[in-house]
């Protein structure tokens, strides 16, 4: 496995950025108050205030709770949902503002992983459909045999080795390690510079999460594309990513090379997360940090810091501000009023 | 791909063997259409015929030259009976393509689209629906020339409401599959992911919903010729019925002149209806998912021969 780059924390490496998003808020309105619906008007905000830039061939991973809006932030990076406000730069590109014909053509370049490989794959589909589809929605590959060169390639680049065994199975043929190196070889069949992977490992055995894990770095190592890694398991993290960014009710909370993070977690959300990562060896393991309380609902958020109603440390300042990011630790950024 | 259908056919047609209620609609529609189409064939008489008849031949009983009786003509009812089948099911075939074709074409656009299309588009459903189909059929067909083409227009373009709906919501299921996000993802166009990703898994309902409405289509149109306005020039089971109805079977005694076109209708629906559900559970889309999916269901049914393959080792480890 590759060590992590030595990066300082949210700046470029170099001026090779491949993503850049600044302020990016999505919210969803889910009604307005009032019988007559005249009232102040309700949202869930799912990503609120995310900034973050990833360079080229770099991993940064994205960790947070379910709900915490990271789902949400990578279908609104591919256009999928609209942003409410903030910018995002692709390949020097602003796309935030694109319309949908514009974005068919970023989404050759940035491509997604989902969670469930059981349910990313059409049922009645072939693989070789299926990994030919992004081919013939974007007309690419020009005749048939080259297009079908193609997916056997992207095939055999997603491990599945011979490749023209898979081609005429159907999706409930395999088993849930080769379905998702189906999704990566969609995926790959386009050649993206950008993969947005979301919980690419989480619905599968153990035995089998660090193989694709392996697979993803590999594609990074030799083909430079960049990956946004979403998890919720912090264990998955270290083998992979070079920065990672933690994430709490849709605003990142710490931020820094993985190393640094990893070893000095500098927010307390990030030391409870930590501290409840399964240690092998018994007499390594050390108090559990366990949060009381439920993560508070995204639609009426705490006043000042977001994390305050469960944080060990508050104090009353963090009642009234909403701390920025700024650089803490060995290399971080951290958003804590407390961390210096 | 011709592996896939394939495959998936052969799959079909051993879990539909299953289904017992189903093999016997199946060939109760399939003597149905046979009739139909050999009708020149198996019947004795000749309906179109011009015959000289007799006071004494009206209403006979059965008999060995008329099987199946005479009728208030002459006629033999068997023959009338075999030639009806052709108008029903004409009727009943025609119709059901027209309410098909635009109940799935409201249901999948509605479904996928959503906002403000699904919201026009099923409240007009909703209107259709609450219409009492059989009386504008009839004001409708009065006010029209009730011609065979006419009858399938009406049938078909009013019974379309039921399959809108259904359709609509098996779009809405299958919309919210992954597959159709990482379809989107890749940047297919939404005709695309429709033609696709949604139509295919929405067909096997479509499917079982062509043949309820054709028997549907195949009531209403055996009423709109009971209530007499059924094409004059064409005899299907429902105008024989009108005919044995207002000239006299029932006062005659006639029996024959009047269950004869009712098994017809009977048969048929019944057929329909016995195929339509059998279709229904051997086309389920949610029965094979997972790649586990087939091994379960010999688990959970140890009396198949399958079962007990499959059962042995595990018996074995648990000793």
């Amino acid at each position: 496995m590759t060590m992590p780059r030595a990066i300082s924390g949210n700046e470029l490496p170099g001026k090779d950025g491949v993503l850049t998003v600044t302020n990016l808020q999505k919210r969803f309105l889910l009604g307005r108050a009032g019988i007559f619906g005249r009232g102040s008007e309700s949202y869930v905000h799912a990503v609120d205030d995310v900034s973050f830039s990833l360079g080229r061939g770099e991993v940064l991973a994205l960790v947070g709770e379910s709900g915490c809006g990271k789902s949400t932030l990578a279908l609104t990076l591919l256009g999928l949902e609209k942003p409410t406000r903030g910018s995002i730069r692709f390949e020097g590109n602003e796309i935030s503002e694109y319309s949908s014909a514009q974005m068919k053509n970023v989404r050759r370049h940035m491509q997604m992983i989902f969670q469930d490989p059981y349910e990313s794959l059409n049922p009645l589909m072939s693989i070789g459909e299926i990994v030919m589809e992004p081919l013939k929605v974007h007309k690419l590959g020009g005749s048939r045999a080259e297009q079908e060169t193609r997916v056997v390639r992207a095939l055999e680049d997603a491990g599945l080795k011979p490749a023209d065994r898979y081609l005429k199975r159907l999706p409930h043929e395999l088993s849930g390690g080769q379905r998702q190196r189906v999704v990566i070889a969609g995926a790959l069949v386009l050649e993206p510079t950008l993969l947005l992977a979301d919980e690419p490992v989480s619905m599968l055995d153990v035995s089998i999460r660090a193989e694709i894990l392996n697979l993803l770095a590999e594609l990074r190592d030799t083909r430079g594309i960049s990956i946004l890694f979403i998890t919720h398991d912090l264990g998955t993290v270290g083998a992979l990513a070079d920065r990672v960014a933690v994430m709490y009710l849709g605003r990142i909370v710490e931020i820094g090379p993985t190393m640094a993070v990893l070893t000095n977690p500098q927010h307390p959300y990030t030391k409870a997360l930590l501290s409840v990562v399964p240690v092998p060896n018994p007499r390594l393991r050390h108090k559990r940090l366990i949060l009381s309380g439920e993560t508070p609902d995204p639609i009426n958020l705490p006043t000042g810091c977001r994390f305050h109603p469960r944080c060990p440390l508050a104090v009353d300042a963090c009642r009234k501000t909403d701390p920025p990011l700024h650089p803490a630790g060995a290399g971080q950024e951290v958003a804590c009023i407390l961390v210096e | 791909m011709e592996s896939t259908s394939v495959t998936s056919l052969g799959a079909f047609w051993r879990t539909f063997r299953q289904h017992p209620m189903a093999m016997i609609g199946l060939v109760m529609l399939l003597i149905a259409i046979i009739a139909a189409v050999c009708a020149p064939l198996i019947a004795p008489y000749d309906p179109k015929a011009i015959i000289r008849i007799t006071i004494d031949d009206i209403y006979t009983r059965p008999s060995p030259a008329h099987w199946l009786g005479t009728d208030d003509a002459g006629r033999d009812v068997f023959s009338n009976f075999i030639y009806g089948a052709r108008v029903s099911l004409t009727v009943g075939l025609f119709a059901s393509i027209i309410s098909i074709f635009i109940g799935g074409t409201i249901g999948i656009v509605a479904g996928f689209y959503g906002g403000r299309t699904e919201n026009i588009l099923m409240r007009f459903t909703d209107i259709m629906l609450v219409i009492p189909d059989l009386p504008l059929i009839v004001v409708i067909v009065a006010l029209t020339r009730p011609s065979l083409t006419n009858i399938i227009l009406v049938i078909g373009l009013l019974g379309w409401t039921s399959t809108a709906r259904l359709v609509r919501s098996q779009t809405l299921s299958v919309k919210a599959r992954k597959f159709v996000l990482r379809a989107q993802a890749v940047g297919a166009s939404r005709p695309y992911i429709i033609r696709r990703h949604i139509l295919p898994l929405v067909l096997p309902l479509i499917v079982v919903n062509t043949v309820l409405v054709i028997s549907l289509a195949i009531l209403n149109e055996s009423t709109l010729s009971f209530l007499g306005l059924g094409d004059p020039t064409l005899l299907s089971w429902g105008q024989m019925l009108n005919y044995a109805f207002t000239r006299g079977a029932m006062s005659a005694g006639a029996w024959w002149a009047l269950v004869t076109p009712g098994f017809g209708i009977v048969w048929v629906v019944l057929g329909c209806t016995l195929l339509g559900h059998g279709l229904e559970q051997a086309l389920n889309p949610r029965a094979e998912t997972h790649h586990l999916a087939q091994l379960h269901e010999q688990v959970a049914r140890p009396a198949s021969a399958a079962a007990r393959f499959a059962g042995e080792p595990m018996s074995l480890s648990s000793d």
